[in-house]
């Protein structure tokens, strides 16, 4: 008899003990873990609040419209990037691309007197060609993406260093090319068209990912490629659509740098691919697929250019801005490390 | 009996296989000696028809007939206009004083293993002399072999790590060239508050064009850079010369390219609105402060100084973009070394450094519209039939 009410008490217990409630902790785990950009986001506002104590200067309307005018270029490649890392790739050559298209687009128009809008097509063109080069190598021939990437990135370099000869070429005034670079006026917030763009493509992938079948297959692929292809997912046909998609980002992204740089510069947005990767990464997307969204990697480029912005009006040393997105890319991936471990 | 298929004693169809061997050797060697002839870019086409215009065009001046000189021209790239100049005026020069001109360079910056070969050909050819435009260190052990064994080197534009690796380096005083900017805005100024926005190359290398510049244009203004060797430690108020206050609004990296030079201006005026004053370590740096500026619309309050002089940067002078442009001699530096080797192969002196310098200093000058009392300029017209690029 008092084995049994030892029985039921020890069983009560551990009812207890599994059915306890979560702690705060585990709350925050599992509300990080459903919504991967929900802690970039957090991250964002502390920086900007931050940053806002250092510098009155900070959240000045003007100079929150230039953090998007500055943010714009690189935001449109991490959505092109955040595309192909879910899939479990990477893209080492995407700002290379990006360089070759603008110099392509801004020269055509230059040199050839090819009216804007063929220019800005020819230019598109390239890219989503280079892009589905890439994924012709990736998915066909079945290399690693990074080997692909890494090796294309230097051919796009020299292509683009060899057509361009060095030279910026500047474009005149009121280009069609240039209308990236144009100002649109919210009331006092001053975005040019290029930001919304991107914003605008940031919402068709966002809904493509999220409600379309395609979306779905994207992250399947990168979650586990083998259940993928078992499910009866065309694992080969959705890599190379995530690559020719990003060539459209990577296109987009090229019009906007012409709009900014006033032309083409064979040496503006070199540094373009390493922060693409950081922009998704800091933004919750993980590395190894299958898990992130691409809003996540609009939040973590505005929180690379909120650190290089805010660390410029504070005015201190430009080195510590260096040391600071390194810091911010190793606590992001270490959060995203523990939100993977799925506990109980 | 069909010999493709006749199988050997051990039975394997070896025949077909070592046909198939055999041509992919022969491939291969065929291919090494296409890399071979075509990666050093040299003799063969334009350099190869300069070259023979100097040989067979009748030597004009005096000291320069009989033999050719021989003499290597070894570049960093020729996808950078500033390297085709020095090409073009070199070639011009090699004309001039009976020389034959063997022009080399690397597919890109950083390619040192084109020079490298290019400099072992010039000692086997047997030329006096090697003008180079380094790629990087690895290139030194092949200067002092050339040196050893009789050529004359000499570094143009920037010198070697260490200099002593080249007899002599023909360059542009950059320090010299960011100190006309500056003396220029401290003029144009005349004393009212300047407030000073410092656009550099990089903040997380030391690289020695950007210390030399930033600090040039300090000096130039009256300004004290603080430390010699790191940028950004000047006082960061205080008076410039002629008695007027300066504030020190930013020093930001630039990278040296136009977006890199837009988001530092950005930047810049987004911390005070109040600049004046522009200082940008080259021309792309200056095209994007200059895209930053227009957009805030305060292209009436900020002067902007740039350094390079390229016919397009003198073309931005004239129409009001850049206050002023310190300008840079490359065709100058080649043709000056093509000329100092002629001269010393035929039994002339060795070419020395300028005085007070440890290199020879090709010179510079300010391009600008204005003038100013004290300060020596060029109108864009007069810069331009010495600016580089086309």
């Amino acid at each position: 008899m008092t084995i049994s009410t030892d029985d039921s008490a020890a069983s009560a217990t551990v009812e207890e003990f599994l059915n306890r409630p979560p702690s705060a902790a585990q709350r925050v785990h599992s509300a990080l873990h459903r919504q991967p950009a929900l802690s970039p986001a957090i991250v964002l506002v502390l920086a900007a609040v931050a940053f806002s104590i250092l510098s009155s200067r900070f959240y000045q309307l003007t100079n929150l419209s230039l953090l998007f005018q500055q943010v714009a270029v690189v935001g449109t490649l991490a959505a092109g990037q955040t595309l192909i890392i879910l899939t479990a790739g990477i893209d080492l050559s995407i700002g290379a691309v990006m360089v070759l298209s603008s110099l392509v687009m801004a020269k055509l128009v230059n040199d050839q007197s090819v009216p804007g809008v063929p220019a800005l097509l020819i230019g598109a063109m390239i890219a989503v060609l280079a892009q589905g080069a890439n994924g012709f190598l990736v998915t066909r021939v079945k290399l690693p993406p990074f080997i692909v990437t890494l090796g294309m990135l230097s051919i796009f370099t020299a292509i683009s260093l060899i057509y361009a000869q060095g030279q910026t070429v500047l474009l005149q005034p009121g280009a069609f090319l240039l209308w990236t670079g144009d100002t649109v006026s919210i009331g006092s917030l001053h975005l040019t068209y290029g930001v919304l763009l991107m914003l605008g493509l940031y919402a068709v992938f966002g809904y493509a990912l999220r409600f379309t079948a395609w979306g779905r297959h994207l992250y399947a692929v990168g979650d586990d490629a083998e259940a993928a292809r078992l499910a009866g997912i065309s694992v080969n046909r959705v890599l190379l659509s995530a690559y020719v998609v990003a060539g459209l980002a990577v296109a987009v992204a090229a019009w906007i740098l012409v709009g900014r740089v006033g032309g083409g510069d064979p040496n503006s947005g070199l540094n373009a691919n390493l922060e693409s990767i950081t922009a998704v990464v800091i933004g919750g997307t993980s590395l190894f697929g299958g898990r992130g969204t691409v809003f996540g990697s609009l939040i973590g480029a505005l929180i690379v250019q909120v650190f290089d912005n805010g660390l410029a009006l504070a005015g201190l040393d430009p080195n510590y801005q260096v040391l600071a997105v390194g810091v911010l890319v190793i606590a992001a991936v270490s959060v995203d490390q523990w939100i993977r471990s799925v506990k109980a | 009996m069909d010999s493709s298929t006749r199988r050997t004693a051990a039975g394997r169809p070896r025949r077909q296989g070592g046909r198939a061997a055999a041509t992919a050797v022969i491939a291969l060697c065929a291919a090494a000696a296409l890399a071979a002839c075509s990666s050093s870019s040299s003799s063969s086409g334009p350099a190869a028809g300069g070259s023979t215009a100097s040989a067979a065009s009748s030597p004009s001046s005096s000291g320069s007939s009989g033999q050719p000189v021989g003499i290597s021209l070894i570049l960093k790239t020729l996808s950078n206009p500033y390297f085709v100049t020095m090409e073009k005026d070199a070639q011009a020069a090699a004309a001039r004083d009976n020389v034959h001109l063997t022009v080399a360079a690397g597919s890109s910056d950083g390619d040192t293993q084109t020079q490298i070969t290019a400099i072992d050909n010039a000692i086997a050819r047997g030329d006096k002399g090697i003008l180079i435009t380094t790629n990087g260190n690895a290139v030194n052990a092949a200067l002092n072999q050339a040196k050893q064994d009789g050529l004359f080197v000499i570094a143009l534009d920037t010198a070697p790590t260490p200099p002593s690796v080249a007899d002599i380096t023909y360059a542009t005083d950059n320090t010299e060239a960011g100190r006309l900017d500056g003396e220029y805005a401290a003029a144009a100024l005349g004393g009212k508050p300047a407030v000073i926005a410092m656009l550099d190359l990089f903040n997380n290398q030391v690289v020695s064009v950007d210390i030399d510049r930033d600090h040039g244009f300090l000096e130039g203004m009256g300004i004290n850079p603080g430390n010699p060797n790191e940028n950004g430690q000047e006082a960061k108020t205080g008076t410039y010369k002629g008695g007027g206050k300066y504030t020190i609004a930013c020093h930001q990296p630039t990278t040296g390219a136009v977006d890199g030079g837009r988001t530092a201006m950005e930047n810049c005026l987004s911390a005070n609105p109040n600049i004046n004053v522009v200082y940008a370590i080259n021309e792309p740096a200056a095209e994007g402060a200059y895209e930053a500026i227009k957009a805030a619309g305060k292209q009436n309050q900020i002067k902007l100084f740039a350094i390079d002089g390229s016919c397009a940067g003198l073309k931005l002078v004239a129409s009001g973009e850049f206050t002023a442009d310190a300008v840079q001699y490359p065709g100058k530096m080649a043709a000056l070394g093509v000329d100092a080797i002629a001269k010393l192969a035929r039994g002339g002196s060795k070419p020395s450094v300028t005085a007070g310098k440890s290199f020879y200093d090709t010179g510079t000058a300010l391009v600008a519209l204005k003038s100013y009392p004290g300060v020596t300029v060029e109108s864009p017209a007069q810069g331009a039939s010495a600016c580089w690029g086309s």
